[in-house]
């Protein structure tokens, strides 16, 4: 699934990374929680989250993540979109709520895809 | 061993929305290097994790990087409150973060058995009102 594809079926706005808008997306987690969001590699994933500091942009570069959403129509701020800028890793907002997102992305074929290296 | 490279960070503790940076410098001179990518981001979630750690529990600290050829090695030093039970800490779901970082997207008890699962050996080495010392080895293979 691509970074425009999860625009289009969440209904959600561009906040940053026009350039990455064909970047192919395999698998998805949405947490409020970074700790837990580290705890499972996912290849190509994409990060739901509610959260809104600086941390969330850190985790998903930390992670190889290949976009982030910000669900509950939350907004990063400036610090967090130039971190993003820095790592080249768009942004994207929604109004819908973090079940519904996961649900609507789970409908159009995206998966976990979680694995904990032993 | 003269191609082994050293890189010295200190991290402040006052400052949330600055963990990380170190991390994240970690990672792309690992990336420069050329490591694996498997390599560089278990070794970039492990770092992250414990710097997050200093931040949070510590008031910061420092962080000494080495980087040989088939191995890279991390030692993070702290002079906080030091870990009163390392048995338990290491237990998922055990935190004794405060509130506050919970609703900063940590202290969900994940950070020290997160770092245990992405290293290759993690050592820590912690007096009560001390300070801790936590060593981490990543191997390249």
């Amino acid at each position: 699934m691509k970074v425009s594809e999860i625009m289009k079926v969440l209904d959600a706005e561009l906040v940053y990374g026009e350039e990455f808008l064909d970047r192919e997306v395999q698998s998805a987690c949405g947490s409020d929680m970074m700790s837990d969001v580290l705890a499972y590699v996912k290849e190509q994933a994409v990060l739901l989250t509610g959260l809104v500091n600086p941390q969330v942009v850190r985790t998903a570069e930390m992670m190889d993540m290949k976009c982030i959403v910000f669900v509950r129509g939350k907004s990063p701020d400036l610090g967090m979109i130039e971190l993003a800028e820095e790592n080249g890793i768009p942004l994207l907002k929604t109004k819908r709520e973090m079940f519904t997102s996961c649900g609507i992305l789970y409908e159009n074929g995206l998966r976990g895809g979680a694995h904990r290296p032993e | 061993m003269s191609d082994t490279i050293k890189l010295h960070y200190d991290v402040d503790g006052r400052d949330f929305t600055r963990a990380g940076e170190a991390s994240g410098k970690i990672k792309k001179t690992l990336k420069d290097i050329g490591f694996p990518p498997e390599v560089i981001r278990n070794t970039a979630i492990a770092v992250y994790e414990a710097e997050i750690n200093l931040v949070i529990h510590a008031g910061g600290g420092e962080i000494d990087v080495e980087i040989a050829p088939d191995y890279v090695e991390v030692i993070l030093t702290d002079h906080g409150p030091g870990i009163e039970n390392v048995e338990l800490a290491m237990q998922e779901g055990y935190s004794t973060a405060p509130d506050q970082v919970r609703a900063l997207g940590f202290g969900a008890g994940m950070g020290l058995p997160n770092i245990k699962k992405y290293t290759d050996e993690m050592k820590i080495d912690t007096v009560l009102g001390e300070g801790t010392v936590m060593t981490l080895k990543i191997y390249v293979k």
